[in-house]
Formats: structure tokens, C-alpha cells, sequence
């Protein structure tokens, strides 16, 4: 299963590396979201300094919708998911190398965005430690629970509709947790920030244990 | 050297069996389809197909438009799943569970199954570690399908038709599967490649594999099938029987063993 993982997740990010579409139109897609916030809020530093961690994540997610649709838009294109079901490959494999490769996407975009909201919005970064760990559950989650409903929509031709549709509402817990925890590590919550980790870990072991069931059943049906 | 060994063996045993004796029951058939039927959506795209293929056979299906010959090629990668019927390819039941057919098998469909974005070579080693192999049967494959100079690194996205097609059966080359699937093959070659494609099929077959095609190409396909199965409305409705002229070491199965509305 894990040579499969590596495998599939090497082939994807050496697309990714080709193609550039993550370095070349979703990063600057993600810095020009931010810009529009910063309009939007009037570049009022008390509600942007406040308001930026759940910008950010809100950021994440639109970047993560991108990086999900074109991580099966790959597989959509001439035939190329019968080649990856022809292969024999595990299908827990497929399953953990998509989502390994759509992490490390967003792992780059996240490093951009928290760039971007320093530079824009003055925002703080605050307790190292909870910070990472937030980042790296909810990157997980988002990457698992994407994948899973990304192969759900991928046989459909609505898919590139029908994903924000299924996937946004799914991972609110994901929106909620990261941004309360941020807040808690920036010292702007009074709330303990270690607790929402327990969520975003639940919902990450959650989602990642329903695609290593579930992926090869949800393969054969899109 | 197993194989050829084998090979060998077959095709002799074949020659013995020439006066046209059911011999093969003695063998278990590559693809054994029993009624078969699959649906797209609620459309069956076969309604009850009945075929046998043997071991080293080169079989042409041939019929119009529409007629069934990619479905029952897909069927039989375990691609198309069969609703009702028996279908058995390489001993595997494909009714109960197609996946473990797929890696012994190779099907060379009308779209790639590559990636645009990746190199010839890129692709080519993907495909072959991904389907368990070796990444030392890229360069031989490479070599043998022409794809040399720049090519290997060269993207996918930048090749010609007829180019992307020879990647797409390097791929099959350096798989070298149990069970060769082939849809149109000549389908975007030049003559030189045609060419290669017919003496890869015969290779083929010689080394034991056994290749069943679908081609309107009907003047070659007949060159180097062993049999032909005609295909309408999702069934097989008409066998032709062995090609004139065609012995082992062609993929020839000296058994039309034909009974009424079935193919065997």
C-alpha cells in the first residue's frame, strides 16, 4: 500500500512540477483572493488583524478545491484513470498518494497565504508549536476529505460544479477548528487552542480512514 | 525462457491437433464468456455474448459501429462490469471481483491512458512500476516502438497522434501482460508502424500471449488473425472460423468449434 502511496503520490507532483499550474495560477490565485479581502474590509487593520486567520483558512479552501479538481482533472484526461485502474495499483494507495500530493500542494499554498497575511494584514503568527500542528491537521483533513469526495465527482460531468457543492460543507469543522485554533495561538480567543486540534485530528482520522476503505469502492462506481 | 519453452509446447501440440478435434478441452480457455451481459447505464452494451478464446490466439472482432467490440474488450480488462452471465478471463471471475485480472491483462483502448504533462519516458516507467514490473523493460520498449533521441523526454502533450499512440503500446510492450487487448491498433499509425504493430502481436502470441483485437481494418487484421468472431447489437452472431493459411507461431487456433448462435 505504501509503495503504491509513494508511486502515485510522485507521479502526481511530478505533473505538478511540469505543468507549474500550482506555483503559476494557484498561488497567485490564492495572494489575489487575500488583495480582494483587503478591499473588502476597507484595509481596517483592527478587522483584518482579527479576521485574518479565518481569511486564510477560507483562502485555503478555495486553493484546495483547485488543487483537488485538477488532481482528478489529470485522471479524467484521455483515458488516464483506466490506465491507473488497469494497473492493479492498491487502491488504498491511489487513495493515500493523491491525498500525500494535494497536502503537499497545499502545504506550499498555506506557507504563500501565511506570507500574504503577515505582509497584507499585519496579522501575527504567534505560538509556533499550535500553529504547525493546526496547519498539519487541517492540511491532512482537507487533503483525505477531498480526495474522497473528489473521486466521488470525478466520473460526473457536472464534477467541476458538483465538488464545491459536496466538498465546502463537509469541511466547515475544518474552517472552525483551524481558525479558533489560530486565534487561541495569537493570543485573540480565550479559549484553549489545543482542544480544537481534537477536533481537526478527529475529522483528519475520520476522512482518512473512509478513503483507505472506501477509495477503491468509490474508483470502480465514478 | 518459461514462456517460450511453453510457447513452443503449445504450438506442437497445436500441429497434432490439426484434423479439427475439440482438442482444447483439454486447456483452459483465456476468456470464457457465457451470456454476458453489461450495461451502460441501463443500456446493455451486450446482451448476452458467448466466446471463447484460447491460449495464443490471435482473435479479430469484427462488426459495425456500435456493435459491442469495445465493450466486450473492456468487459474482458475488467473495465465494463458483467451484470448477468459468466465471463472468466485467466481463470479470474469477473462477475464476483474484476481487479485481479486487470494487472495481467493489456488493453490498448482508443485513448491513451497516459499523461500529458509527463515525458515518454516518465509515463512509460509510471505505467510499468505501477503495474509491478520491471523499470529496466522502458528502455527495450522504447527502443522497439522508435521512440528514441529526444522523444523519451519529451512531453506527452507534444506528440503527434500517431506518436501517442506508440507510446501507449510501448506501454504494453514493457507490461508485456498475459492477455493483449486490442482496439483498433492500427488506428493513427503510418505504414511502418502497422507494420511493427502486426509483428508485435505475432511476437506476441509466439511467447504465449494471446491477443484478441477489434479492427476495421479489415485487410490487415485478417493477415494475422487466427479467427474471427463477428460482433452485432452486443452479441457475438456469426463466427467466421480460422483464417486460411494461418499456422502456430500466428496465433492460430486450428478449432473453429462453432455451434449454433455461439462462439467457442
Amino acid at each position: 500500500m505504501w509503495r503504491d502511496a509513494v508511486l502515485v503520490a510522485g507521479k502526481d507532483l511530478r505533473v505538478e512540477l511540469r505543468s507549474r499550474v500550482t506555483t503559476n495560477q494557484v498561488a497567485p490565485y490564492a495572494l489575489i483572493v487575500l488583495l480582494l479581502f483587503g478591499f473588502a474590509f476597507d484595509q481596517d487593520p483592527y478587522i483584518l488583524t482579527h479576521a485574518a486567520p479565518g481569511l486564510f483558512w477560507v483562502a485555503v479552501l478555495l486553493c484546495a478545491l483547485l488543487a483537488i479538481q485538477r488532481s482528478f482533472g489529470l485522471e479524467a484526461a484521455d483515458g488516464a484513470r483506466d490506465g491507473l485502474r488497469m494497473s492493479g495499483l492498491d487502491a488504498a494507495g491511489i487513495f493515500l498518494g493523491k491525498a500525500l500530493a494535494v497536502a503537499a500542494q497545499l502545504a506550499v499554498l498555506e506557507a504563500v497565504l501565511a506570507g500574504g497575511i503577515v505582509v497584507l494584514f499585519g496579522a501575527r503568527l504567534g505560538h509556533p508549536l499550535l500553529l504547525g500542528a493546526t496547519c498539519v491537521l487541517a492540511t491532512v483533513g482537507l487533503a483525505a476529505a477531498g480526495t474522497v469526495y473528489g473521486v466521488m465527482a470525478a466520473g460526473l460531468r457536472v464534477r467541476e460544479t458538483l465538488l464545491p457543492l459536496l466538498l465546502l460543507p463537509v469541511v466547515a469543522p475544518v474552517l472552525l477548528g483551524a481558525t479558533q485554533a489560530w486565534l487561541a495561538a495569537v493570543g485573540l480567543s480565550s479559549g484553549g487552542g489545543w482542544r480544537w486540534l481534537t477536533l481537526l485530528a478527529a475529522f483528519a482520522a475520520i476522512y482518512v480512514a473512509l478513503g483507505v476503505l472506501g477509495f477503491g469502492t468509490l474508483l470502480e462506481e465514478a | 525462457m518459461f514462456d517460450e519453452v511453453t510457447a513452443v509446447m503449445r504450438s506442437a501440440w497445436y500441429w497434432t491437433c490439426l484434423s479439427g478435434y475439440r482438442c482444447h478441452v483439454a486447456m483452459d480457455p483465456v476468456i470464457r464468456l457465457r451470456s454476458a451481459v453489461a450495461l451502460a447505464g441501463r443500456f446493455p452494451v451486450l446482451a448476452g455474448v458467448d466466446l471463447d478464446v484460447w491460449p495464443s490466439e490471435i482473435v479479430l472482432l469484427q462488426g459495425a459501429n456500435g456493435a459491442g467490440k469495445t465493450s466486450i474488450l473492456r468487459a474482458c480488462a475488467g473495465l465494463l462490469r458483467v451484470a448477468a452471465g459468466e465471463a472468466v478471463v485467466l481463470g479470474v471471475d469477473l462477475t464476483a471481483d474484476p481487479r485481479p485480472v486487470r494487472r495481467r491483462v493489456g488493453l490498448l483502448g482508443h485513448a491513451s491512458a497516459l499523461y500529458d504533462d509527463l515525458s515518454v519516458a516518465d509515463n512509460l516507467t509510471f505505467a510499468v512500476r505501477a503495474a509491478g514490473g520491471d523499470r529496466r523493460r522502458v528502455a527495450p520498449a522504447l527502443e522497439r516502438l522508435g521512440l528514441l533521441g529526444r522523444l523519451p523526454s519529451t512531453p506527452l502533450a507534444a506528440l503527434s497522434a500517431g506518436q501517442r499512440r506508440r507510446v501507449a503500446l510501448a506501454v504494453l510492450v514493457a507490461r508485456d501482460p498475459e492477455l493483449w487487448l486490442l482496439d483498433e491498433p492500427h488506428a493513427g499509425l503510418d505504414a511502418e508502424h502497422r507494420d511493427l504493430m502486426d509483428a508485435l502481436v505475432l511476437d506476441a502470441t509466439a511467447r504465449g500471449r494471446t491477443v484478441v483485437l477489434a479492427s476495421h481494418e479489415r485487410h490487415r487484421a485478417h493477415a494475422i488473425a487466427g479467427r474471427i468472431v463477428e460482433v452485432a447489437g452486443g452479441v457475438a452472431v456469426a463466427p467466421a472460423g480460422p483464417i486460411g493459411g494461418v499456422g502456430p507461431g500466428r496465433g492460430a487456433s486450428p478449432i473453429p468449434a462453432v455451434e449454433a448462435g455461439r462462439v467457442a
